[in-house]
This record gives structure tokens, sequence and C-alpha cells, in this order.
């Protein structure tokens, strides 16, 4: 029973060269796609989408870098796109065959990482933030001081990876979450040491449900998980500090190596289209970075959700991750001495 | 008094070892998207499990991998005991294979899994099912090799000699003497592959390309926002399936001892 439905639909997959139409292979961060796009795809290009996924932007440099994979298309964060233009690993990408482009957010397009969009296009985008239960939490929750708050001492949860959390013990400063000098560094460090006895736990995936269970009162989230936690629990809140925080992109860019180019070209322009956008975006729910969809949603229930609808003089206040080259091991050891305390 | 300890004891660590899976099971009927919260009961998780080609993609490729990889490297793994008892006139040069065959079982997964994937980056291969398949021998051969070698250890090594005395040629005797002699060690070796097989996420994801994935890889990749039901469903029925076959072999062997 198990095995028989999907030998029909996986014929055609296994061997990948047993027929005349074009194969694409698309690399992507998991459940980050409507399930339909790709067949959708499919039948109006007359193409095979090989479709694999990966958990995060080391792994899939790791395994584009290392192997003779032969990934066309690929969805890497901000600074991955930085750090993999430097290495030469992503190809130029035509505007010209992109005419959706002009769906694009204006906004959202020539962030420091890629400025002229060159070689990677805004997917999905949001940014991190303060996730808080208002049942727990009576004060206003504007700053990110409030994590250091005794009050809550064995109620906040913080994210468990080394630039996020530095990210937030800096902006807490008021210095750059991109910073290169090693004293700001330092500060955030012991800032972060300094919270530690009021941390209930470092954690990443599990957070959201955590805080739909209501065991924590406060924790540092990405704003589209925050959307997911509040459809849950309407007693869940979302905000942004006034210091500032990070804004992150993910991003769809071709690889140097591909060997199908336009056909990569025609599934970018295919992505930034208004209808598959919006079925990408109903189910990803990420902020999306098409401004039709975005209008469009303006309309629905979710009207109004400065979580989602990220306003400008929010993301003002935010910057992107920038690649730090060879001083992202001062960050890697910074957050050593944070954890292993 | 101590009788009951003795209980609470085997309950409790039958609570540890099945609670997880019950859990799982439960939320796979739940309405709601969470792991954490019920949201009453509905089959929704079930009919979309069917319907999602990722999901029946990644469950046809581990399923295949798992039997071909437990049949490959069963055959090799027999053979390489074999040879290896062979030895046993030569301790230093056995002790010498034993170790090589200790290595792959002691490296980290993630060495096993990034050294394969070099080398067939340095072979140009192109990556995808085949390399995934033969990352999987690749690791569960040693295993093999370990369950065989006790059974061939504990067999009467004058069997063989009794037999080829007998005029029976060395390949009639490797089949009716020696092979029926370690067949229970050919199982457990190759039901130790099989669940490696199905269980290897960190080996599999840097081996493979080409739009293969498995169920590990599938998981692995979407735990990042929060695993989907669909997953709890498909694990439930994998229990269930796993379940009937258990209780049907432990029926035939109870059969078996009782017709004895």
């Amino acid at each position: 029973m198990l095995v028989a439905s999907p030998l029909a639909s996986c014929t055609k997959g296994g061997g990948g060269g047993n027929s005349d139409k074009p194969v694409l292979y698309v690399y992507n961060w998991g459940t980050f796609i409507d399930k339909s796009v790709n067949t959708i795809f499919e039948e109006e290009f007359g193409c095979t989408v090989m479709y694999e996924t990966y958990d995060s932007n080391e792994a899939m440099y790791q395994k584009v870098k290392g192997s003779t994979s032969n990934y066309d298309v690929v969805f890497p964060s901000d600074y991955m796109v930085e750090k993999m233009v430097k290495e030469g690993m992503l190809a130029q990408i035509d505007k010209t065959k992109i005419p959706n482009f002009a769906n694009i957010q204006t906004r959202l397009k020539g962030m420091d990482y890629d400025p002229t969009n060159t070689y990677s296009i805004p997917y999905f985008w949001g940014t991190v933030g303060i996730l808080y239960n208002t049942t727990m939490v009576e004060e206003p929750v504007d700053s990110w001081e409030i994590l250091w708050n005794e009050d809550y001492k064995g109620q906040i949860i913080m994210y468990d990876s080394q630039r996020d959390s530095l990210a937030v013990a800096l902006k807490a400063l008021g210095y750059s979450a991109n910073t290169r000098s090693l004293e700001e560094l330092k500060e955030a460090e012991e800032k972060l040491i300094a919270q530690k006895p009021l941390v209930m736990a470092y954690y990443t995936d599990i957070i959201v449900d955590m805080m739909i269970g209501e065991e924590a009162a406060l924790s540092v989230v990405y704003s589209g998980d925050a959307i997911m936690a509040m459809e849950e629990n309407e007693d869940l809140a979302y905000a942004v500090p006034m210091e500032g925080s990070n804004v992150w992109f993910d991003n769809v860019a071709i690889l140097s190596t591909s060997k199908n180019k336009e056909l990569a070209e025609e599934y970018i322009n295919f992505l930034c289209r208004d209808d598959i956008s919006m079925l990408n975006t109903e189910e990803v729910m990420y902020s999306t970075a098409n401004k039709n969809v975005a209008e469009e949603l303006q309309e629905s229930d979710w009207a109004g959700n400065d979580t989602y609808f990220v306003p400008d003089n929010v993301l003002a206040r935010c910057e992107v991750f920038l690649d730090l080259g060879e001083f992202v091991q001062e960050y890697a050891n910074a957050w050593l001495r944070v954890k292993g305390q | 008094m101590v009788k009951k300890l003795q209980n609470l004891y085997i309950y409790l660590v039958l609570v540890f070892l099945y609670a997880p899976i019950l859990v799982l099971a439960v939320y796979s009927f739940n309405a709601s998207k969470s792991n954490r919260v019920w949201g009453g009961f509905s089959l929704k998780w079930y009919v979309a499990l069917f319907s999602d080609r990722e999901i029946m993609s990644a469950l046809y490729y581990t399923l295949m991998c798992a039997i071909a990889a437990t049949v490959v490297s069963t055959i090799i793994g027999t053979i390489s005991a074999i040879g290896m008892h062979a030895l046993n006139d030569f301790p230093r040069i056995k002790a010498f294979a034993l170790n090589i065959n200790y290595l792959p079982v002691i490296n980290p997964d993630i060495v096993t899994g990034i050294s394969l994937m070099l080398v067939f980056s340095f072979a140009s291969a192109r990556m995808g099912f085949v390399t995934m398949l033969i990352s999987h021998i690749t690791f569960c051969v040693p295993y093999v090799v370990l369950s065989v070698l006790p059974k061939l250890n504990q067999m009467d090594k004058h069997l063989i000699e009794a037999a080829m005395d007998l005029g029976a040629s060395p390949m009639f005797a490797l089949r009716k003497i020696v092979l029926p002699e370690i067949y229970s060690g050919i199982v457990t070796g190759a039901l130790l592959a099989f669940t490696l097989s199905i269980d290897d996420f960190v080996i599999s994801f840097f081996n493979t390309g080409s739009g293969v994935s498995n169920l590990s890889i599938f998981i692995y990749s979407a735990a990042r926002r929060g695993i989907s039901p669909e997953v709890n469903a498909l694990s439930t029925l994998m229990v269930l399936c796993v379940s009937i076959l258990l209780v049907v072999a432990n029926l035939r062997s109870g059969k078996e001892i009782a017709s004895k």
C-alpha cells in the first residue's frame, strides 16, 4: 500500500535522463514552497523539476561547493548570497528574462548584500524580534532590554544561533550587528553571559511550539514564525525593538555551474508571478517580496498586521547580515564562550 | 517487594521507550497543525500525506535504498566475514582486517559523509540515487561483518572438514553446512543494515543529488519550521507496519517452537 502509490509519480523522477524533457534541479529550504507550484511549472513549461531541500545556509553551501551536484536554482539568505558571489558561485541573472522582477517591492531591491540584484532576487523576508505572551508580560515590549529584566527570570527563550543571539546583544548596546570591532563584540558577549541566569533555554525550531503552549513569556524569533505562532494563540504578540534589529532575506539565485540557465530564469520569473507568489505566501506565511500580493493581502483578514506587513519605519531601523569573512570566527568563539559559561 | 520494584522498573523502561511513539501517533490525528495543542480529531493529515509528492517520493527512495543496500551489504558482508574467519591461521592479518572493519563504525557519520562526497566528486560521479546507495552500502557492510563473525567463531571448525571428507565440494559445504550455521547472524546483520539505512541522515544528505531525497533529509529540513503532522501520520503508519510484521514473525516462531 505504501509503496504502490509513489511508484507512478516517481518513475520519471528516478532516471532523470530517460526522457527528452529538460530537467531543472532546484535546491530549496524545507517547507518553503506550495506543494503544487512545481507541478504547475512542469505542466506550463514542459519540463521536469527535481526538487531537494536543506535546513541551513551552511549545509547548502557545503553541498554545492563540495560535491559534483548539478543544482540550477538555490535559495541563499542575504549574507550567503554575498559569500557565494565573492566565491564566484552564483551566475548573473539576465533581468530582461525576468519581467516579473517589476512585481518585487521597490524598498526590498538593492539591499547591501547585492546592491544591484545582479545575482539574487528576494523571495521571502522578515525581521527578528520579540515574541511575547501578553498575559504574562504586562509592560509594553519595545526594547531588547526587557530580555534582561529580572522579573522574567526563567521565562525567556533565546535563539540558539551565534549571529542571531549576538545581534540581539549588539543591537541592545547600540552597535551594528555586523560589527568587526573586537571590543564591541566582547561587550555583547559579556551582556549575553550576564543574561544567562534569566534564560530558560537556547532553542531554534521548537520555540514556536513552546510559545503556543505558553511555556515561556518572551522569546527571540523570526517574524515568519511569529505569525504562525500568533495564528495559533491569540495571546501572543510580536515587537521589533526600537534599538533596531536584523532584517533577513531568503533569495532565489542561479548557480554559476547551472547547465540550464534559461529554464532557471523562467523558474525565477515564474516564482515572481503574482498567482504563484500568492500560493507560496499562503503556504509559507513569511512576508512576501511581491508588492501585488502584499497589496491584495492588505485587504484580507491580515490587514494591519505589522508583523507581516513590516512598516517602513521598522524596516529603516533594521539592518541585514553581511558576510563577515574570516572575522566570523570571532563571533563563533564569542558564542562558544557564552554557551560554555 | 523486590518483585514489585522489578516490575515497576520494567514498566518505566517501556514507558520511556514507547511514550514518544504514542504521543507522535496521537498527534497525527490532531486537527490543529501544532504538536502541542489539541484541536480535535481529524484524518486530514493522512489524506494530505498520500497526495504529498515530496513525502511520497522521499518514502519511495528511502525504501528502495534501504532494500537494495540491505541485500548488497549483506552479501558483501557475509562473504567478507567468511574470508576474515578463514584468516584464523594468520592472526596478525586477521587483526588488521578486523581493525579496518571497525574504522567506519567508530568514524563519526559526518566524516564518512563528507569523505564519500569528496570521493564521488573526485571521480566526477553524478550525485543521485546511485551515489546515495553506494554510501549506504559502505556504512552497512561493517555491521554485517560484525554480526556474522561471532556465528562463524561459534561454529565447530571441524564441520567443514568433515563435510569435505565425505565428498562435499567447497561450494556445497558452504551452502549446506556454513550458511545454515551462521543463518541467524546473517539475518541480524541484514536487519541492522536495513534500520541503519532507513535512519541515516548525515551521510545521505551529502551523497545525494538530482532530486533524490530520503525521509530523513525531508524531515530534517522541514523541522526548521516545525514538522508537519503529515510526518506524524507517516511515522504512525510505518510503526504500525513494523508492529504487524513483528507480531506475525513472533506467532510463526511460536508455532515452530510448539511443533518441535
